[in-house]
């Protein structure tokens, strides 16, 4: 009825499970690389996997997928705030 | 049943969309809190790349590890007690958050550890050891100690709430009809996991 409208999308237990492999597979891959490829490689490895763990969490653990458009668009602004702050500390560092 | 209008006067309003809009606006103030942590990290990790790269390989990655391990499993698990509260498995809904609460008392125990040896070895802020060691060691282990330290603080409050939701579920005042509270708890708890995903790397694997 009401409920039913108002409280979404029941996620089945299997795509958390599923979920939860991945973001373990990725710890793995990070792990890895930064204990066994110093350099470049493990930077980027950290830059692309990292933000992606934290998406799959945000998007299916956190429901994030099944919500209104609205709500994605909030929390797209709150990350796009940080990282442009991110951004303009970098900027400014490297022009010092 | 049969004769109710649409909106009796006595049917208590339960606004869930606002409920959980409510709990994502505080997520945001605490993703800009950590933010700020991390914009301050950035700005000395720029400034004193190498001193962070030798701090970084003092840590124990082991178990830096170990805790993301245990933070990503809890996460589901709390995850998988929202799915059985909707499907009206109680049972299952409260196995799973006293597995969520053992988890998290689990990753203070490994912090209590992994600290207990920083401190032993002398890595504290403005121990006499770390004085000695140049200006960037002694800001890396002053980041490490706050942020984690923080986020420390988070597992703590987030066990408390799972505390209260497990009592709640177990007095049915959580029911499959009404369950935003679990939810919200739930949506605490992996924001707890989220930043640990971002410590991970800056710290543990900044060697």
């Amino acid at each position: 009825m009401e409920h039913a409208e108002t409280h979404g999308h029941i996620i089945p237990y299997q795509t958390f499970a599923f979920v939860w492999l991945i973001l373990v597979a990725l710890t793995a891959i990070l792990v890895f690389t930064a204990r066994v490829y110093h350099e470049a490689l493990s930077v980027y490895a950290m830059l692309v996997i990292t933000p992606l763990k934290a998406g799959l969490v945000f998007y299916y653990f956190m429901h994030l997928k099944y919500e209104k458009p609205f709500l994605k668009f909030l929390v797209l602004i709150t990350l796009a705030l940080l990282i442009l702050f991110i951004g303009f500390i970098f900027l400014d560092l490297s022009y010092r | 049943m049969s004769t109710v209008a649409p909106a009796a006067p006595h049917a208590v309003h339960k606004d869930y969309e606002g409920a959980k809009l409510g709990m994502w606006l505080f997520l945001f103030t605490e993703i800009l809190l950590f933010g700020g942590l991390f914009i301050l990290y950035s700005a000395y990790w720029a400034k004193y790349t190498i001193d962070f790269h030798n701090s970084g390989k003092m840590l124990n990655v082991f178990i830096g590890v170990m805790n993301t391990f245990i933070l990503l499993t809890s996460s589901m698990t709390v995850a998988i007690s929202i799915s059985a509260m909707q499907k009206g498995n109680r049972k299952l809904t409260m196995m799973c958050l006293a597995i969520t609460i053992l988890f998290g008392l689990a990753f203070l125990v490994n912090k209590y550890i992994e600290w207990s040896g920083e401190i032993g070895e002398g890595r504290y802020p403005n121990s006499a050891h770390l004085l000695k060691r140049p200006y960037g060691e002694q800001l890396f282990f002053g980041l490490y100690y706050s942020m984690t330290g923080l986020h420390g603080l988070h597992v703590i409050v987030g066990i408390t709430v799972l505390s209260f939701m497990l009592y709640f579920v177990a007095r049915n005042k959580i029911t499959s009809a009404e369950y935003t509270k679990l939810e919200n708890a739930g949506l605490y708890w992996h924001l707890v996991d989220v930043i640990w995903i971002f410590l991970l790397p800056l710290f543990y694997l900044s060697a």
